[in-house]
């Protein structure tokens, strides 16, 4: 499927109720792949996924999903769209089959394509035998793979997923975001995925839009924050106090932490000067490894100037 | 992006495209309308939901045949029970039809918000609300415009007066939409007030019933000092006495009151709020619907 360049565009993007600004100058452009939104609760995350899906009306500004225009073209961009809530919105009494193949048809689906990709889509998130029990009986983790099923059953070229972690454990959490991943990179579908936890976002976003109180605080892409700032750590064999010296003589920014060391890196010379120092003092290299460079700290970095109020 | 792990377990084919057609919300509009029809008989849903719909249907079909069966064994003149006065005496039956189908309809979809599944997807709020008002509404129509139809033709097999029986039929089936609209109209605006499990059946139920017995003391006591007019409007208060009033005045039926509504005036007041009524209860599940979206 063709994507277009970009996926979401908003500019100005304003929603008021009332003297509550829920979104406040928004102004977006966020591509094909898994973007994640995070803020914290009260920010404008699920007010600006109503907006995107023609549901709202903007107070002020314009946005556009799939190049269509939110506020005329509503019915063909909730047609290319999936959508799953942040709460439960599962009838206890029919199964997920019924329920899915239902779901599909209301999106427009012929009854016997409506029934070959519920069985599919089920398939996909991971219900296999329970799927004919009703969903009264089932767990919260099977209750959300059932939303995401009915979110993806028409195959969207979007889906947008309200806090899909809520509510799971620690392994289920982990299962979500491989979903997610594989929505993003096997099925080829853009997802926009919100979670007021960063920390589980960098694992599978392609992108980060971080917003508070309605206003964008931060809009980055996994690869650009990378690149700014690698660190490289550093473990050899023996103690490496003599190791750190000897680097920060160099020039470079280290951190040590117990056995290892955190050393700054930019540019290739850094890598140089590493091998250089480890080899002149006659250490043995255990181990020399980039890190991605952890985006919590754009959170925290943000929390500690006392931008985001989490 | 972080690295991407090796293609799952080997039964797995893989995502694949829909690449079929979406139709669009009239489709939608249309299946969920069938939906709510099916649905309201129990259709599609568990056996237990079967029980209450058509046990009821059952009691008016079965009175149906049985008054036909009547009417040829003792050779009568006429039907022991016009076709008016059959809806009319069925509302205990239509009643319960309605306060257990109207939830089933409206409020599960409040109660486990599945409303939001259906707005985040092709289908505006007007026509989510035309889907269910008129499903509902189709389904109240085929509940008593079935018995009508076999009372017609047990009377045709008694060899009754085609003449005198075809236009009172006629006339019921008309009266039978009527009614349908205005009691579909009610029976969804209380179930969509009332989301919480049991209670929609209640008020649906409650809300009739009450009324009607209203309109029988009122009207009784209006007749006591001679109001001939008081009593007649009396009829406005309930749904049911309501459709006797569309009835009787222009489609020309009788009534079964004692003291109908009469006159061009009367009855273009009852015409009025019927359709008022109808018109009103759209609005107001709109309204309903207005916020549904969480």
């Amino acid at each position: 499927m063709e994507l277009p360049e970009s996926l979401i565009r908003t500019d100005a993007l304003t929603k008021r109720f009332g003297s509550v600004t829920a979104v406040e100058e928004l102004t977006l452009d966020v591509r094909p792949g898994i973007t994640g939104l995070v803020g914290a609760n009260g920010a404008g995350k699920s007010t600006l996924l109503k907006i995107l899906l023609g549901l709202l009306p903007a107070t002020a500004g314009s946005a556009s999903v799939l190049t269509l225009d939110v506020a005329t073209q509503g019915p063909a961009i909730r047609e290319r769209v999936g959508y799953m809530p942040e709460h439960d919105c599962l009838p206890p009494d029919v199964s997920a089959t019924e329920f899915v193949v239902h779901m599909a048809r209301m999106s427009g689906l012929p009854t016997t394509s409506a029934r070959e990709r519920a069985a599919d889509t089920l398939r996909h998130v991971g219900l296999y035998e329970e799927r004919y029990r009703p969903m009264g009986g089932y767990s919260t983790g099977m209750r959300q793979r059932v939303k995401l099923a009915q979110a993806l059953v028409h195959d969207p070229a979007l889906v947008l997923l309200d806090e899909p972690t809520n509510g799971l454990d620690p392994a289920g959490r982990d299962d979500m975001l491989e979903l997610i991943r594989r929505i993003g990179t096997e099925f080829g579908i853009s997802l926009i995925v919100t979670s007021h936890l960063l920390r589980e976002l960098e694992r599978v976003s392609d992108g980060i839009v971080v917003i508070d109180g309605g206003r964008l605080l931060r809009h980055s892409t996994t690869a650009s924050v990378t690149a700014e700032t690698a660190v490289v750590t550093v473990e050899v064999t023996e103690e490496p106090a003599e190791l750190h010296d000897r680097l920060v003589a160099d020039g470079l920014a280290v951190r040590r932490e117990g056995v290892l060391l955190h050393v700054e890196v930019e540019g290739h010379e850094a890598y140089d000067l590493v091998r250089d120092a480890v080899a002149d003092l006659g250490l043995g290299l255990v181990r020399l490894e980039r890190q991605r460079h952890r985006m919590t700290e754009i959170f925290t970095d943000a929390t500690a100037r006392g931008e985001v109020h989490v | 992006m972080s690295e991407t792990t090796p293609a799952g377990a080997i039964h797995d084919i893989g995502y694949r495209r829909y690449e079929g057609p979406r139709l669009g919300a009239s489709y939608i509009r249309r299946s969920l309308f069938l939906e709510t029809l099916r649905g309201s008989f129990g259709l599609g849903r568990s056996a237990r939901s079967k029980i209450m719909p058509n046990l009821m249907f059952g009691v008016l079909v079965l009175l149906a045949v049985v008054l036909g069966l009547v009417a040829g064994y003792f050779g009568m003149s006429e039907l022991p029970m016009g076709y008016e006065e059959f809806v009319f005496s069925m509302q205990v039956p239509i009643t319960i039809f309605l306060a257990s189908q109207a939830p089933v309809a409206v409020s599960r979809d409040l109660r486990f918000k599945i409303a939001p599944l259906y707005f985040s997807r092709p289908l505006s709020r007007p026509q989510y609300v035309q889907a269910r008002y008129a499903g509902m509404a189709a389904a109240l129509f085929v509940l008593t415009a079935v018995p009508l139809t076999l009372l017609l033709a047990g009377a045709l097999l008694a060899e009754l007066p085609w003449r005198e029986q075809l236009p009172d039929y006629v006339r019921s089936i008309a009266g039978a939409a009527v009614a349908a609209l205005v009691l579909a109209g009610v029976g969804l605006v209380i179930a969509a007030m009332t989301p919480r499990r049991g209670l929609g059946v209640a008020a649906v139920a409650g809300t009739l019933l009450v009324l009607s017995g209203l309109q029988g003391t009122v009207r009784a006591l209006a007749e006591e000092f001679g109001d001939a007019a008081f009593a007649g409007y009396a009829g406005l208060i309930s749904p049911f006495s309501l459709v006797d009033g569309v009835m009787a005045v222009p489609l020309g039926a009788e009534s079964v009151m004692a003291t109908p509504p009469e006159g061009f005036v009367m009855g273009a007041v009852f015409c009025a709020v019927a359709a008022l009524l109808v018109v009103g209860c759209y609005g107001s599940l709109l309204l309903r619907y207005r916020k549904a979206l969480r």
